[in-house]
């Protein structure tokens, strides 16, 4: 996901409840989407959550552009090692994806 | 057809006051603000305690009860206090009685009451009427006895229980974002799937338009869909930025669990129609065969300080996260030999801000900062404890060099005293959910008559 278009994605992270977080990445128009959805596969997204596989659930909504990826909170939110309490961060890691 | 003035996303937050007075203009049947979530965290729950300020409660409320005596139709706040605990519904009730002094009004108030005996939910336990949700911790009788506080998110049903009671206002203990909502639509008779849809695009108020901080929105529920409206002059509702809304802090982009079914709108359709309203059909609420409710609770999880120390010599920032390895190897020696203390009784754990403080072992960046916070921070069974601990570690958090046979550096401390005691630390420990033979089972209405003279 590098070049010009990469910057018009928009990618939000937040808690789905304490124990998930849920990404969606809001592309700009249906050829981003279908070539960030032929990316994007579970497994990339498991490996840089550093989450295991089977708890990554992928959702494409077509109809609004987005891919959306929810998975089990890394740690739990709020507990003694949480360092994002609100999840918003995660969604930095996806933006960096790629970059040098 | 229901109409239902949403005035923000959170009691305390504020709102465009001419929205407000938009929608007060347009006479909804009812007026319902969430108060709380945790998504601040466990905190909140674990003490009992809101997160917003009095003051910002109180400023808000005030605005809405005056509006609401405009009107004369019902005020529902949910989820009062962030965790919707009796403790915090009791504090919104305090705050309700006393603006109701101030602006002379009386009132009829209904409680409805959500915190959930740990005894009682070990009885469930055993008697297997709770199920774990995905990525449940795990739980024991034992461990859910330890719980400081749970509550039982109420859904439709226990909203109108207190709506029966013909109530001004009411005041509802924990309930799911979208339920005070929903809750007169479906007493009405609209379609459920509209209801329940149109409370979560609405939910965050004015979060499912072009302009997000306007606060108010205004829904129109019928018996074959809704049409939402944001009410601030700028702001404008879009099939997508409507429709978008359900992917917000929700696993699942069409689905949406609630008490008594589930909401389905991968069917729903949404459509401009004037004055940058959306109209929306076709979504579906299936009615599950058992009544179940989400728990939440919280555990006390020790008590903190932290200990903030700025590093800013370049080859100090260039070394820094071999420089926290070597304070921690060191101030936990110092601390095992001087206060006999072992790896049970205490954690003390460094954060390098500025190098990986949000992220830790996920970060993937490595750009040289001009300088790194080591936030320092100790745990342990109890306050004065973990404030003992931070104030051994104080000097090492200062002075520390790189190596043993260098000159004593000596950090920047933001404040004195260096350590924070931070209060107790709480943690989430329930992802159930409990079944009930009656909605109403272990949810409680009180009334009450409030305003000048009734104290």
């Amino acid at each position: 996901m590098t070049g010009p278009v990469s910057k018009r994605l928009r990618i939000r992270s937040k808690n789905a409840g304490p124990f998930a977080i849920t990404v969606d990445i809001f592309c700009p128009d249906n050829s981003t989407f279908v070539r960030v959805c032929n990316k994007l596969e579970i497994s990339v997204v498991a490996a840089l959550y550093a989450v295991p596989v089977d708890t990554v659930r992928r959702y494409e909504v077509s109809a609004l552009n987005v891919l959306k990826f929810s998975f089990t909170r890394p740690v739990v939110q709020g507990s003694r090692f949480d360092r994002d309490m609100h999840g918003a961060q995660f969604a930095v890691l996806l933006e960096e994806l790629g970059r040098p | 057809m229901t109409r239902v003035l949403v005035p923000s996303g959170a009691l305390g937050l504020a709102f465009d006051r001419n929205a407000l007075a938009a929608g007060i203009s347009s006479h909804p049947d009812i007026i319902a603000i969430d108060g709380g979530s945790t998504d601040s965290g466990p905190f909140y729950l674990g003490s009992g305690q809101s997160k917003y300020s009095r003051a910002a409660i109180a400023s808000d409320w005030r605005l809405l009860m005056e509006a609401r005596a405009r009107i004369g139709v019902p005020l529902v706040v949910g989820s009062a206090g962030t965790c919707g605990t009796d403790s915090t519904v009791g504090w919104m009730t305090d705050i309700t009685r006393e603006l109701a002094r101030e602006l002379g009004q009386q009132l009829r108030v209904a409680l409805v009451k959500s915190s959930v005996d740990p005894a009682y939910l070990v009885q469930a336990w055993r008697a297997g009427t709770m199920a774990e949700l995905a990525d449940a911790p795990p739980l024991s009788a034992a461990r859910l006895n330890e719980l400081s506080n749970a509550v039982a998110l109420m859904g439709v049903e226990q909203i109108c229980a207190a709506l029966e009671t013909g109530a001004d206002i009411i005041i509802a203990g924990r309930a799911t974002d979208t339920a005070t909502i929903a809750a007169l639509p479906i007493r009405n008779g609209d379609s459920p799937g509209a209801a329940w849809h149109a409370a979560k695009v609405a939910e965050c108020g004015a979060l499912c338009s072009t302009d997000p901080l306007s606060g108010c929105v205004l829904v129109d529920v019928d018996d074959q869909g809704f049409e939402v409206g944001a009410l601030a002059a700028q702001a404008r509702c879009t099939p997508d930025s409507v429709a978008a809304h359900m992917l917000y802090e929700n696993a699942d982009p069409y689905i949406l669990h609630e008490p008594g079914g589930f909401l389905d709108v991968s069917k729903a359709s949404y459509v401009a129609t004037s004055n940058g309203r959306v109209r929306v059909t076709g979504s579906s609420w299936i009615r599950s065969t058992a009544y179940r409710v989400k728990l939440e609770g919280a555990y006390l999880a020790g008590y903190q300080t932290t200990i903030l120390a700025i590093l800013r010599c370049r080859r100090y920032v260039k070394h820094a996260a071999e420089w926290a390895t070597r304070l921690s190897r060191l101030v936990k020696n110092r601390i095992y030999t001087s206060m006999q203390l072992t790896d049970d009784d205490f954690d003390f754990e460094t954060r390098l801000i500025g190098i990986d403080a949000a992220l830790g072992h996920l970060e993937t960046a490595s750009v040289s900062p001009v300088e790194v916070g080591v936030l320092g921070i100790v745990t342990a069974s109890s306050q004065e404890l973990s404030l003992e601990i931070a104030r051994l570690i104080n000097p090492y958090m200062l002075h520390m060099p790189l190596k043993h046979d260098e000159n004593l550096p000596t950090f920047a401390f933001p404040y004195s005293p260096a350590e924070t005691p931070r209060g107790a630390l709480y943690e989430f420990g329930l992802n159930h959910t409990l079944e009930l033979d009656d909605p109403m089972q272990i949810f409680a209405v009180e009334v009450l008559q409030i305003g000048p003279g009734h104290d």
